[in-house]
């Protein structure tokens, strides 16, 4: 995968993530991409992470398709949340890690040494599992992203379109100025989903973005994973098989086994398809042990 | 029935002994409270009633005069000033010094030797005692630096204090920002920000006010000391400020609440402890200022971060 030098530098500076994704879009080999439509935005191949010198996630291909939203499910400590931060390369802030293999964005390869990690995160956001907003106002909370990137857009209208596409503009419209610490759980992590999108990112990663809420919440997320589709793509990481079941088109079921060379537990996907595949007639058994309940 | 219900009930009535524990210890805890505060109380009551004879009299003429010979007119107004003077100077070189240095620490410095051997040293740092720190500031600040200080000036003094406090203005600092959540630090980073927009924009606010109430509080201890000054050369005697400029005050000769407490110790005449008395009433005021300062600032910076 060979990526061209104004790709690159269109990475480096701010502007419409999905201009870039177009002529992305329109130059991409065919040959990796699965039986669909849809185009590939990562397409990882044999990639694994270390620690240190323990080794998370082991031997990964897989490829995420626009506009489509992929569920990562599994047992605690199979790697489904370190392969999610490979994507935006939140793993470069961990001491120690790094990432073996290929994984390439839109066709570029982002562990490139001109690939600009803190580029690539406003072009990928991330939504984390508990709601972290920042100790600031509603407002100056979303505002936060845009004005570190400088927009020539009106920041009111950056604020409200992020707050009605997390569909909490309606709640809060009347008190942006005050605390986001005084919102429920379920809208601070509405919150953080509008503060994410409020640099109008391409991609969404959402590492069990539910696992602090309660039902009603969860439901009020789902939802709106489901409309935020039409302008994202969306990768989750969920302990919740129902939650993958409702929400994703493809799902990846990742399991801790003990790799027999260190001795030690590594990450390995086992299978990846789509969600109604792996719910119905999963091809490997353990798959299928996991999610009728058998271990996990 | 009746007697399960009898039985059930002398179950549920029994208190268990670990109960009985926890009240012990409870009132030790209340205890050592009770301690800490009839401590305080004792300060302020013997300063009080001791600088009776002046606050009671004369206790605005008290710290408004100037220091003088005659018990009747004498004054610590010199000695406010000078402790107010070196603790500006103590606040504006320790400050932006020791939270610079705790931010490259705890930020940027990483897991390296070279940090975690700056930790223990700062660490140490901390608990040398004052006086040394004199001795540091008589060699350095009134020595080898005397051309720029003037000598024995409250520059040297203030410059001695700063670094009295920097190793605890880097510690309490270094708590504070560790006290950040880093999920507030992944957020921005989340979003897009480079380390120090995350430094600057995310980790800094939510530290403030730790840091502030931190630094504050050793400026106040720094305010009391008396052993560092005494060796830089505080005077303990009569002086005239009369009409110097800026420049030459803060070059010329100084004396400080403590040193005026010490100096009027000293003196032979029983009348002079009253004045020793008044002058901690003094120090206690200005303490209590500064920080009362810290506290509203902080409540005020809580206040902007949660509402």
């Amino acid at each position: 995968m060979t990526s061209t030098k104004p790709e690159i530098d269109s990475m480096v500076g701010f502007e419409d993530a999905r201009s870039v994704v177009t002529q992305a879009a329109g130059q991409e080999p065919a040959a990796a991409a699965p039986a669909t439509d849809r185009a590939p935005v990562f397409e990882a191949r044999d990639v694994s992470v270390y620690y240190s010198d323990f080794r998370a996630v082991t031997n990964v291909d897989l490829t995420i398709n626009d506009n489509e939203i992929t569920a990562f499910i599994g047992p605690s400590g199979c790697g489904k949340s370190t392969m999610l931060r490979t994507f935006n390369r939140m793993n470069d802030l961990i001491e120690g890690a790094r990432m073996v293999g290929s994984l390439t964005y839109h066709g570029i390869d982002l562990y490139s040494d001109d690939v600009d990690p803190v580029a690539v995160r406003r072009r990928i956001g991330m939504v984390f599992q508990k709601p972290n907003p920042f100790p600031k106002s509603i407002y100056d909370n979303i505002a936060f992203g845009p004005r570190l990137a400088g927009t020539d857009e009106n920041m009111d209208d950056i604020v409200e379109r992020s707050l009605r596409g997390a569909g909490l503009w309606e709640e809060v419209k009347d008190r942006l100025k005050t605390s986001a610490l005084g919102l429920s759980g379920g809208q601070q992590q509405r919150l953080c989903i509008a503060r994410a999108t409020a640099v109008n990112p391409d991609v969404l990663l959402m590492d069990e973005p539910c696992s602090a809420l309660d039902p009603i919440a969860t439901g009020r997320i789902e939802e709106l994973m489901l409309e935020m589709k039409k302008d994202y793509t969306i990768v989750i990481v969920t302990h919740n098989m129902q939650q993958a079941a409702r929400v994703s088109d493809r799902t990846a079921f990742f399991t801790a086994e003990l790799d027999p060379n260190t001795d030690q537990r590594t990450g390995l996907l086992v299978e990846y398809d789509l969600t109604t595949t792996i719910f119905s007639q999963p091809a490997d058994e353990r798959t299928e042990n996991y999610i009728t309940g058998r271990f996990g | 029935m009746v007697a399960i219900t009898t039985e059930l009930r002398r179950q549920l009535s029994v208190k268990r002994s670990s109960d009985r524990a926890g009240l012990v210890f409870r009132s030790l805890l209340v205890f050592s409270l009770l301690i800490a505060f009839a401590i305080l109380v004792a300060v302020l009551l013997t300063a009080v009633t001791r600088a009776w004879p002046i606050l009671s009299e004369r206790p605005l003429d008290f710290l408004t005069s100037k220091s003088s010979q005659d018990p009747s007119r004498a004054g610590v107004w010199q000695g406010i000033q000078g402790s107010v003077m070196l603790a500006a100077i103590t606040a504006g070189v320790a400050f932006p010094i020791g939270i610079g240095a705790a931010i490259y620490l705890e930020e940027y410095a990483g897991d390296t030797r070279f940090a975690r051997f700056t930790e223990v040293v700062v660490r140490n740092l901390a608990g040398v005692p004052s006086i040394v720190y004199g001795l540091l500031g008589l060699a350095i600040f009134v020595g080898n630096l005397g051309g720029l200080t003037g000598g024995r000036s409250v520059i040297a003094g203030g410059l001695t204090l700063a670094c009295l406090v920097l190793p605890i203005v880097i510690i309490t600092t270094q708590e504070a920002l560790r006290a950040v959540p880093g999920e507030l630090a992944q957020a921005g980073y989340g979003i897009g920000a480079t380390q120090w927009e995350v430094i600057r924009s995310v980790v800094l606010p939510a530290a403030a006010p730790g840091i502030l109430t931190g630094t504050v509080l050793s400026i106040a201890r720094a305010a009391g000391e008396a052993a560092p000054i005494l060796v830089v050369g505080a005077l303990t005697g009569v002086f005239q400020t009369g009409t110097m400029s800026f420049l030459e005050q803060m070059q010329g000769f100084f004396t400080a609440l403590p040193m005026q407490i010490f100096a009027f110790t000293k003196q032979p005449s029983e009348i002079w402890g009253a004045h020793a008395a008044g002058a901690s009433v003094a120090i206690l005021l200005v303490v209590i200022a500064l920080n009362s300062v810290a506290i509203y600032v902080r409540a005020r910076l809580d206040r902007n971060l949660r509402k």
